[in-house]
């Protein structure tokens, strides 16, 4: 037994050299949430152009949808864009929350890019999307029907993205009462 | 002479180095006009994580996010909030990674006590190893070695 001690460093250094490849492979921009299980923060936001309705997080609630939080200032934005507007005509519900610019930027960017938002509202202070805990768009909160927040997708969401984590979390929330 | 004047300008240098602000985030319509108040809210800035470039304060940090934390928390505050009530604020939103020095609580015993730990067995462990070599862990010798120890003591001692 004690001539084995020997490979007792080894193991440890083995165990290390394991926790900093595990550590590697974690994101450190992913951060956790901390809605998750939690109601939306209470909010009502501006339409993004005049005359028309913006959204509360009242109205969201009854069936599962997405909140995405975008921005023209987002390069990202620009190639997730694609996929939400695919999502959108498949019947996806998704909510656009409009974040950090005015209700002006974020109307010329949805007329340009085609709109796949069944709401959107604008939050030019940020204040709203500071409440949610967001630190960058593209950023999207998976909402169940009774308002509560149950997933939250840091960066854009990609036609994998989608099909690997949101779309059964969808799936699974719609067979929810 | 020159000397002093050297050393008279070295001193200016240093003064004015010395004196001169070092370049802050922080902008001037940021700041709260009470200068207590202002302390206060810079001191806990400091202590805040800017969530987009993680290893800066939100006091160091010129993202546009880390601007908004620092309004809100001036906001919280003047409006009365004590500086942990701040904090809780913004914790309550982003979670314990916005502090950047962790708190001591169940999940993170490990982190601040896990240190002292591995100093811990490691001196126990020297401590242990240094004192059973100090006992004197060779064994006796053998009669076999007696004997050859013997003959070769003998053989030394015939050498002129």
């Amino acid at each position: 037994m004690r001539r084995l001690l020997f490979l007792l460093p080894i193991g440890v250094f083995v165990a290390v050299l394991v926790g900093f490849m595990a550590g590697l492979r974690h994101d450190p921009s992913i951060l956790p949430s901390m809605l998750i299980g939690k109601p939306l923060p209470t909010f009502a936001l501006a339409p993004l152009r005049p005359g028309e309705q913006g959204f509360t997080s009242v109205q969201l609630q009854g069936e599962p949808v997405m909140v995405n939080v975008f921005a023209s200032w987002c390069t990202v934005c620009k190639e997730e864009h694609q996929t939400l507007m695919a999502l959108h005509e498949q019947g996806v519900k998704i909510v656009g929350l409009d974040w950090k610019e005015d209700a002006d930027a974020g109307a010329r960017w949805l007329t340009a890019n085609g709109d796949p938002y069944s709401l959107t509202g604008n939050d030019a202070s940020g204040r709203v999307g500071i409440d949610m805990g967001v630190s960058g768009a593209p950023e999207t909160f998976v909402v169940d029907r009774k308002g509560r927040v149950r997933y939250r997708q840091v960066g854009a969401i990609t036609p994998e993205v989608w099909n690997q984590t949101l779309a059964p979390l969808m799936e699974k929330l719609r067979a929810e009462s | 002479m020159r000397r002093i004047a050297l050393a008279a300008l070295t001193m200016l240098v240093l003064t004015v180095l010395a004196v001169a602000a070092p370049a802050w985030a922080v902008t001037p319509d940021e700041q709260l006009t009470d200068p207590r108040l202002e302390a206060r809210a810079r001191a806990v800035s400091r202590e805040l994580r800017c969530v987009v470039c993680q290893n800066q304060s939100i006091d160091d940090s010129n993202a546009p996010l880390a601007h908004d934390l620092r309004v809100i928390l001036r906001e919280r505050i003047a409006a009365g909030d004590t500086d942990d009530q701040a904090k809780a604020y913004l914790v309550a939103r982003y979670g314990d990674f916005v502090l950047l020095r962790p708190p001591f609580q169940p999940d993170t015993w490990a982190l601040w006590l896990g240190p002292a730990a591995v100093l811990l067995i490691g001196g126990v462990g020297a401590v242990l190893y240094i004192r059973s070599r100090a006992r004197g862990t060779e064994a006796p010798l053998s009669p076999d070695e007696e004997a050859q120890a013997a003959t070769l003591l003998a053989t030394q001692e015939k050498l002129p």
